[in-house]
């Protein structure tokens, strides 16, 4: 194993990451942080109810997954809702961060503070608040699918697209002004400028920021689970309702399918990141 | 940056959509259980604004008090133990080779995309009487136990048969919770901290004679101050604030505020008290971020290189 093979060239006293007992701290660290997360995992294959010991490999959770029309129900309900999250996000998360970016203007600060507010205060919070608006302007109830999954999402966005923000707006940071005054110096109209110079610049930011919505949104479960109604159950609210019934190998499948969901979309996020980095250093 | 006068109608059409998102669906929501505060309740969900601050009060009662100040008692032990494990973790990665440096970071984030609750059920898996710890603790009893037995001690004479350990539904699960689900808040700002540091300044610190403790202690930590600040205050945030991880690992005796607050909205059905509760910990949330954000600005003048 290279973590513990002698490296030739003598210790320099700064040399801590060769330090055999930080390296076993890190590594009982990481333990720590993995080994629940991959227990649950091999254990939705085990071949036993009672979810303890090992009894051989099986994919039947899968299948009874796959054949339990309430819990897919539910992850239909959260991909629909992480879609329609992701689109509106993206757009709103786009404006916001073009206009932190362009504009000097009166109140710019608090503007700010405010678009950063959902990010911070606590998720309880603004759960109960989202119960209780809902409850109080008489959201309809009972609505036809997938109308009826309107407030969720209307809840999601609300805290999806100042993350959104932040992405893209990072991203324009690397932007060259002058190209935009260009354009307008060859009367280009300010849409045709957005849409043909600064549009093609945001789009890895605009990705990026479409995979966090959409991440945020598919995990998100207390600010849901204050939002939905009986018929409107998503993965996370209903992946819930098993944890407190019981602890289940069909409970561990479902996570492993979240999980390797939300994994798959984070390294295309980071990918396309890192892949930008590289570009952006590289074009300097 | 250009003035917005300059062309306001383009401002204004970007401007607007993402204005009105923020406003109708987060700040009117948020005024309403804000006003929600100062009403009284009349009826099973009636409510009228009268601006008495009796939920106010109710919350200083020594009940809600003694859960406010189990929040902050569990957040701040969550925070401390996070600490302790993420410095050595944050040095480590500050002192790799760059690509292995690469690979650390993204080890530690990684878990941060994965589903709060699936986490926290994973913890449960761990746990509890069944759990893997208990039965792995009850595999080496029992093969121990079978060891002794070639010496005339077996059949639990020396080391009896395993009794399995209340591990889950107590406030010590909370708080291994809490710290599992936190840790990586820790560990990042200690590393941008570490990662900033000067470390001609360790080099002479090792160098005129000093140990590594000392130099630890005597620079190290005064110099990685604020990184550390921050680092506490970021976890501490939502530490305090956490609804799953007492709800489902805790006992009933675990209840922090948060808990408290979803049971006044949907058991209890005291909204106007509940509200009072969020609007109490939403204002010691901001005064952490005002603290942070002070104690980021003394860094920001100190850093003049």
């Amino acid at each position: 194993m290279r973590l513990f093979r002698r490296n030739p060239d003598p210790m320099g006293p700064l040399d801590y990451s060769r330090r055999l007992w930080l390296r076993a701290f890190v590594a009982v660290t990481l333990f720590f942080l993995y080994a629940p997360i991959i227990g649950l995992m091999a254990f939705s294959f085990n071949d036993s109810r009672r979810n303890v010991v090992w009894r051989g490999f099986t994919t039947d959770y899968y299948v009874k997954l796959w054949n339990n029309d309430s819990l897919m129900m539910a992850f239909a309900n959260s991909l629909t809702i992480a879609v329609m999250t992701t689109i509106v996000s993206t757009i709103l998360g786009a404006l916001t961060a073009y206009v932190l970016w362009r504009y000097r203007f009166p109140g710019k600060a608090v503007y700010e503070g405010g678009m950063a507010l959902p990010i911070v205060i606590p998720e309880i919070c603004m759960g109960v608040a989202m119960m209780v608006f809902f409850a109080r302007i008489g959201w309809p109830a009972g609505l036809p699918w997938p109308i009826n999954l309107g407030s969720i999402t209307i809840a999601h966005i609300a805290f999806a697209f100042p993350f959104a923000a932040i992405v893209i707006r990072a991203r324009l940071e690397s932007f060259n002004r002058e190209l935009s005054e260009c354009a307008r110096d060859l009367g280009a109209s300010e849409y045709r400028v957005f849409r043909d110079i600064v549009v093609p610049h945001m789009r890895p930011g605009l990705i990026a920021g479409a995979l966090l919505a959409f991440t945020l949104s598919l995990d998100d479960f207390v600010i849901t689970f204050f939002t939905a109604g009986p018929d409107t159950v998503t993965f996370p609210v209903k992946i819930y309702s098993m944890v407190r019934f019981s602890v289940t190998p069909e409970v561990n499948a479902a996570s492993t399918v979240l999980i390797l969901v939300t994994l798959v979309v984070t390294t295309i996020a980071l990918w396309i990141q890192n892949r930008n980095n590289m570009i952006g250093k590289s074009a300097h | 940056m250009e003035n917005w006068k300059n062309s306001a109608r383009a401002f204004w059409a970007s401007m607007l959509p993402p204005t009105f998102w923020l406003v109708a669906f987060f700040i009117i929501p948020l005024s309403i259980i804000w006003l929600y505060s100062f009403s009284s309740k009349t009826g099973i969900i009636e409510t009228t604004l009268d601006w008495n601050l009796t939920h106010y009060a109710r919350a200083l009662e020594p009940v809600y008090l003694g859960i406010f100040w189990k929040s902050i008692w569990m957040a701040a032990a969550t925070t401390a133990i996070c600490l302790v494990v993420a410095f050595p973790v944050a040095i480590a990665i500050v002192f790799a080779k760059p690509t292995m440096r690469m690979w650390l970071l993204l080890l530690v984030i990684l878990p941060f995309w994965t589903n709060l609750l699936i986490r926290t059920y994973a913890l449960i898996a761990v746990l509890r009487t069944n759990g893997f710890i208990n039965n792995g603790l009850d595999w080496l009893v029992t093969h121990a136990d079978w060891l002794l037995s070639f010496v005339g001690l077996g059949n639990n004479m020396l080391i009896g048969p395993y009794q399995p350990m209340a591990l889950l539904y107590n406030n010590t699960a909370v708080i291994f919770g809490l710290v599992y689900v936190h840790l990586p808040f820790m560990v990042l700002p200690l590393y941008a901290a570490l990662d900033r540091l000067d470390r001609t300044y360790l080099e002479a610190s090792l160098d005129l004679g000093a140990g590594h403790f000392r130099t630890f202690f005597l620079i190290v930590v005064p110099l990685a101050l604020p990184g550390i600040a921050s680092g506490v205050i970021i976890t501490f945030i939502p530490a305090m604030g956490s609804y799953l991880t007492p709800d489902l690992l805790g006992g009933t005796d675990s209840y922090m505020i948060a808990n408290v607050i979803a049971s006044q909205f949907k058991q209890a059905n005291n909204w106007p008290f509940g509200a009072a509760l969020s609007f109490l910990l939403m204002y010691a949330t901001f005064f952490a971020l005002a603290l942070r954000a002070v104690l980021m600005r003394k860094e920001g003048r100190g850093d003049r290189r």
